[in-house]
C-alpha cells in the first residue's frame, strides 16, 4: 500500500523560500500569487492491506519522526 | 571528570571541541553514537556537523541514536549536556531543549564571526560569565533561525532560559544584528534547570588567540566546571 505524506511549514512561521519564489513570481508577471509555502512529499510504502490502518499507523510514524510538531502540519493520504 | 563528545555519522566539529575543553583541563573523549552506557561521564557534549547527512530534518535521525537514552538519562540527573550548532538541533529535535532551527531568513549559509550578549548566568553554558558580556564567536549553519511558539517562548523568558542574544558589537540589539533572523534574536537557550544547553555559534572556535577570539572559552569553562564532581 502506498501512503503520501504531505509537510508543510506551519502557518504563521516565516518560509524564507516561499517569501522568496513569491519574489521571483511576482517578477514574472504573476500578480495575483499571495503567497508560497513550501514544503516536503514523503511516499511510504507499507505492507497493510486495511487502509484505515495504513494511515493510522503512517501519521503515528509523523507524530514520532517524520514531521516536527513544533514547526510542520503534516497530512496523511492513502493513494492505494 | 570526563565529559563525552558524541561522534554521529556526519558530524565534523568533535575534534576541534576535545581540543578546546583539553586546553581548559578537561578529559575529553569521544563517544560514537551508537554508544549505549555513559557510564562514567560527567558531562556531555553534542557538537556540531551534519548528523546523518541532516536527512529529513537537521537532528531528526540523531535524535533516536542509542546515545540519546543516555543523554536524556544525564539531562535528567542534572548534568551538563551542550549542544553546539547541530547538536543544539539535535537537543530540539530530542525534546530536551523547546523549539526548532530553521532556515535562515536571508537564505544564505552564514559563516563569519558574530557578537552575542550574555542574557543569563543560570546555565551550564554561561556561569563563568556577567550578564551583558558581549562575546565574538563564529557562527558557521544554515538553519540557525530559532522559533518556538509562544508557550515556549514566555516559558524561556520566564525562567531566564535565553542565555545568549545575537547583538552589535557594542551589546545593542537590532535587526541588523540579527544575523539569521533568530526570534528575539536567540543565539541560545537552557532548560528551567541550566544544565541543559544548546547554542548556534561556536565556542570551541574561539578559545585561542590565534584563532581570532577567545572568548568561546568562557562558555566552555562554565561547562568544564558544572561537569566537576561537587567536592565531598
Amino acid at each position: 500500500m502506498i501512503v503520501q505524506v504531505s509537510i508543510s511549514r506551519k502557518a504563521g512561521l516565516s518560509d524564507p523560500e516561499g517569501v522568496e519564489t513569491r519574489r521571483a513570481l511576482r517578477d514574472l508577471g504573476y500578480d495575483s500569487v499571495d503567497a508560497v509555502r513550501f514544503g516536503r512529499t514523503i511516499t511510504v510504502e507499507i505492507d497493510a492491506t486495511d487502509p484505515a490502518a495504513a494511515e493510522q499507523a503512517v501519521s503515528e510514524m509523523c507524530e514520532r519522526l517524520l514531521a516536527n510538531p513544533v514547526i510542520e502540519d503534516y497530512r496523511v493520504e492513502v493513494m492505494q | 571528570m570526563t565529559v563525552g563528545v558524541v561522534v554521529f555519522p556526519g558530524t565534523n566539529c568533535e575534534h576541534d571541541v576535545v581540543h578546546a575543553l583539553g586546553l581548559l583541563g578537561a578529559d575529553a573523549e569521544l563517544v560514537w553514537h551508537r554508544e549505549g552506557d555513559l557510564t562514567g561521564i560527567d558531562g556531555i557534549v553534542l557538537p556540531g556537523g551534519f548528523a546523518h547527512g541532516d536527512y529529513l530534518r537537521t537532528g531528526a535521525i540523531a535524535r533516536f541514536s542509542p546515545v540519546m537514552s543516555e543523554v536524556a538519562r544525564l539531562a535528567a540527573e542534572g548534568r551538563p549536556v551542550l549542544g553546539i550548532c547541530n547538536g543544539f538541533q539535535i537537543l530540539c529535535e530530542a525534546g530536551l531543549l523547546p523549539g526548532a532551527l530553521v532556515t535562515n531568513r536571508n537564505l544564505r549559509f552564514i559563516c563569519r564571526p558574530v557578537t552575542v550578549r550574555v542574557e543569563s548566568t543560570g546555565s551550564v553554558l554561561t556561569a563563568a560569565c556577567e550578564v551583558g558580556d558581549v562575546l565574538c564567536i563564529p557562527l558557521n549553519s544554515y538553519e540557525g533561525n530559532y522559533v518556538a511558539p509562544e508557550a515556549d517562548l514566555a516559558a524561556l523568558e520566564a525562567q531566564d532560559g535565553i542565555v545568549l542574544r545575537y547583538c552589535a558589537p557594542d551589546g545593542s540589539l537590532s535587526a541588523d544584528a540579527n544575523p539569521n533572523g533568530s526570534t528575539a534574536a536567540i543565539a541560545g537557550i537552557a532548560n528551567a534547570a541550566g544544565n541543559v544547553a544548546g547554542l548556534m555559534p561556536h565556542p570551541e572556535r574561539a578559545v585561542e588567540a590565534i584563532l581570532g577570539s577567545t572568548d568561546g572559552a568562557r562558555l566552555l569553562e562554565s561547562l568544564v566546571t558544572a561537569a566537576r564532581p561537587v567536592p565531598a
